[in-house]
């Protein structure tokens, strides 16, 4: 079954291959069936895989395709790596995304059956770039599904490509995305150079015998390319401008695909990770910043999708912390949760714009718990979940997380933390003002409020279930010791994960347990506060002022940027543009096809027609020949 | 007789055909001129080869003959090419009822 491995990526490929060329000519009903069938079927081949490879004592597997760059001592085949690890991400990506597709059948009905191809196409190469990403054995192939991500990204940002807007959000995402993938490849490289092979397995046996200044160079480079997929400081502002595709597509971009390559490619480098410490504190802190400074950022948007995609941001920051303070499996842990509950808040948010035909703005909503009663239970059972209320599946996983920043250093806690309470905040009050209290909207828009049909429930519906029930296969260890049980994904992971070492579950079980009750109460409370603060919302042109005003804008980061860097840069282009290919390049060209045409005109009078002009002319020559062969050519 | 007079001899024929080729505007003269270049390398030719064997002049009776034989051809290629160039005059005075070569300008065209 091991061997068929190369089927998970195929079928997307296939759907995106038969959707793309046959969208004129398929129906509508036939591309959702191709599309979304696709993904099931690579769900299904992932499912077989996963229950190979969880049995016990199972060796992760290389399947070798064909050779891909061979040149000289360095040989670079197209391999699948099959571990524990990636038969995870298959699952989270190709059940999600499946839900997804789904959903997705229902939500772009509007559209025409060409577009409807498009997007379905699109979606299917989305899919299959990143299961490339994640089966490649080595870091090329990833790299070719690293890019394949980030093209799809922009296909689908832009996907309503006659507003400029949008197509402003898709160039800023790809170019974002660039950014952090020459990082990306320059580590490639220097790991090609150092240790002259680029598969994982050879690299990770390699690492130890390596210097600590080129694996912390290394590892930093890589993080590059993680900040820029990841969305993290300082390459984050592309994700919330990604919201200028359809919703279902920011789904997939922020639970199952896309985002979480980032944290996928760390957690499979661990080895190098923690042979630099170094790096490892940059990841932590870079990930706690982004944690908080989205956090913030997300408390006073009044998008529904902006606050969604801030607690992205935010919640990638923990997994990175995660990754800092060595707890690999957590941030695997939470990648996986937070697909689930994320996956279901955009889909939910998703419900609602549908229902009130496509208002974004949350003041404008408001009481909509009756009228939507599927998407309003689930949403809630999504924000308990990424709020980190227990037994949701968000606690178990941003817990493991935090308790291991504990054990690195109590600050880093105290810090993410506080970052776990905003997120509590910000997502109760994107609830409160959603579902509950009185309705804000147009009395036509209330006249049209209704129920998604079933293609978007039931999406719904499954990952309200695993947002639930996914944070149990990782308990915390006080808890199984009472109950008898082990942390299964700890377990189950522990082959991919030689890099981490045992100092993530040092915190003994006294301060664990208050660790545990302090936040459980502090989030509580945060939830309550943030619902009853905002229930009563009244609808007011006014703007905050002061700090809430810098949180609503964003702390003006996209401004400074716009300073710093893309203004300098457009002023650059505009004196290369005006002054060195005006005057310099074109003056050039321009110069040398004007010289040519004088002195042709000049040499024009010589042709006179008169024989005895051109044997003059001939003799001057040769005289001038003899001349130079003779007295000058010594 | 030393080989230079033979040169120098060549060099005032070729220049005096040069000089009358470029001064003079009658074809016929131009052609004559022409000839006379022509008739200067040969010169050349003849007596180069005959400097050339000088040292087998005393056993070898027809010692740079080649040389002189390859005059005579040049002279009968010569001759063969008269015979056209004069044809192409008479053809051209019947046109033009002129031998003067600067009635001749219509290559520009």
């Amino acid at each position: 079954m091991i061997k068929l491995v190369y089927l998970i990526p195929l079928f997307p490929f296939i759907g995106f291959l038969l959707n793309g060329l046959g969208r004129r000519a398929m129906s509508k009903s036939l591309i959702g069936i191709v599309g979304s069938g696709m993904v099931l079927a690579s769900f299904v081949v992932s499912l077989l895989i996963f229950s190979e490879v969880r049995q016990e004592g199972f060796q992760p597997q290389t399947i070798h395709l064909f050779p891909f760059i061979q040149f000289d001592s360095i040989s670079i085949p197209f391999a699948l790596q099959v571990d524990q690890l990636s038969a995870l991400f298959l699952l989270i990506i190709t059940g999600v995304g499946f839900l997804i597709h789904l959903y997705s059948t229902a939500y772009m009905h509007e559209e025409d059956a060409s577009n409807y191809g498009r997007y379905f196409s699109y979606l299917n190469l989305f899919v299959f770039f990143m299961l490339l990403l994640v089966l490649g054995a080595n870091y090329v192939i990833m790299f070719i599904g690293w890019e394949g991500v980030g093209l799809c990204s922009y296909l689908l940002i832009g996907y309503w490509f006659t507003n400029d807007a949008y197509n402003n959000a898709a160039k800023k995402a790809f170019i974002m995305n660039r950014i952090g993938d020459l990082g990306f490849l320059i580590a490639v490289f220097w790991m090609i150079l150092q240790f002259g092979s680029a598969t994982f397995t050879e690299v990770f046996a390699e690492a130890p015998e390596a210097s600590t200044a080129a694996l912390t160079g290394i590892t930093l480079l890589l993080f590059a390319g993680a900040t820029g997929k990841s969305a993290q400081i300082p390459l984050y502002t592309w994700l919330p401008d990604a919201m200028a595709g359809p919703t279902p597509v920011s789904a997939l971009i922020h639970a199952a695909t896309m985002v979480t390559a980032g944290v996928y490619m760390i957690a499979r480098s661990n080895v190098l990770y923690s042979l630099a410490p170094i790096s490892q504190y940059v990841v932590a802190i870079a990930g706690l910043a982004t944690a908080i400074l989205a956090a913030t950022i997300a408390l006073k948007q009044n998008d529904i999708k902006k606050v969604l995609a801030y607690s992205t941001v935010s919640q990638l920051g923990y997994m990175f912390l995660g990754l800092g303070v060595g707890a690999y499996v957590g941030a695997v842990f939470h990648v996986m949760t937070h697909a689930f509950f994320k996956a279901l808040l955009f889909l939910g948010a998703g419900s609602v714009i549908h229902a009130m035909h496509h208002e974004q703005d949350i003041r404008k909503m408001g009481g909509l718990k009756k009228r939507l009663p599927i998407t309003h239970i689930t949403f809630l059972l999504a924000c308990l979940a990424i709020a980190g209320i227990p037994p949701f599946s968000g606690f178990f996983s941003k817990d493991e997380i935090l308790i291991a920043a504990y054990a690195h250093n109590p600050v880093l806690y105290w810090i993410g933390l506080g970052g776990a309470l905003l997120t509590a905040f910000y997502m109760f009050r994107l609830y409160a003002m959603t579902f509950l209290g009185s309705f804000r909207g147009t009395a036509e828009q209330e006249h049209h409020v209704h129920e998604s049909p079933a293609a978007m429930t039931i999406p719904l519906v499954i990952l309200a279930v695993l947002s639930v029930v996914g944070g149990f296969v990782g308990l915390p260890d006080i808890f199984n010791e009472k109950l008898g049980t082990h942390h299964y994904l700890d377990h189950f992971l522990s082959p991919v994960m030689q890099g981490a070492d045992g100092t993530a579950h040092t915190v003994d079980h006294s301060t664990e347990y208050i660790l545990l009750a302090v936040s459980v109460l502090a989030i509580g409370i945060t939830c309550i506060v943030a619902a009853n603060m905002y229930r009563r919302y009244r609808y007011s042109e006014t703007a905050p002022a002061g700090i809430g005003r810098a949180m609503e804008n964003k702390w003006y980061v996209d401004e400074l940027y716009d300073a710093i860097i893309v203004r300098p840069l457009k002023w650059l282009a505009w004196f290369f543009n005006s002054v060195i290919e005006k005057l310099g390049i074109d003056a050039l060209v321009n110069g040398v096809g004007r010289a040519v045409q004088y002195s042709g005109r000049q040499l024009r009078l010589l042709q006179s027609g008169q024989v005895g002009t051109y044997v003059l002319l001939m003799v001057v020559s040769l005289v001038i020949f003899f001349i130079i062969e003779f007295f000058i050519r010594k | 007789m030393p080989i230079n007079y033979y040169i120098f001899l060549s060099i005032a024929l070729f220049c005096i055909g040069v000089v009358g080729v470029l001064t003079r505007r009658n074809a016929i003269i131009i052609f004559m001129c022409i000839e006379l270049m022509l008739n200067a390398v040969n010169l050349m030719l003849v007596a180069f080869s005959k400097m050339h064997h000088v040292n087998q002049a005393a056993t070898n009776a027809t010692a740079g003959i080649d040389g002189q034989l390859f005059v005579f051809f040049i002279m009968v290629v010569a001759a063969a090419e008269v015979s056209v160039g004069l044809a192409i005059i008479v053809m051209m005075y019947r046109n033009v009822h002129s031998v003067d070569v600067n009635f001749l300008n219509r290559l520009k065209h």
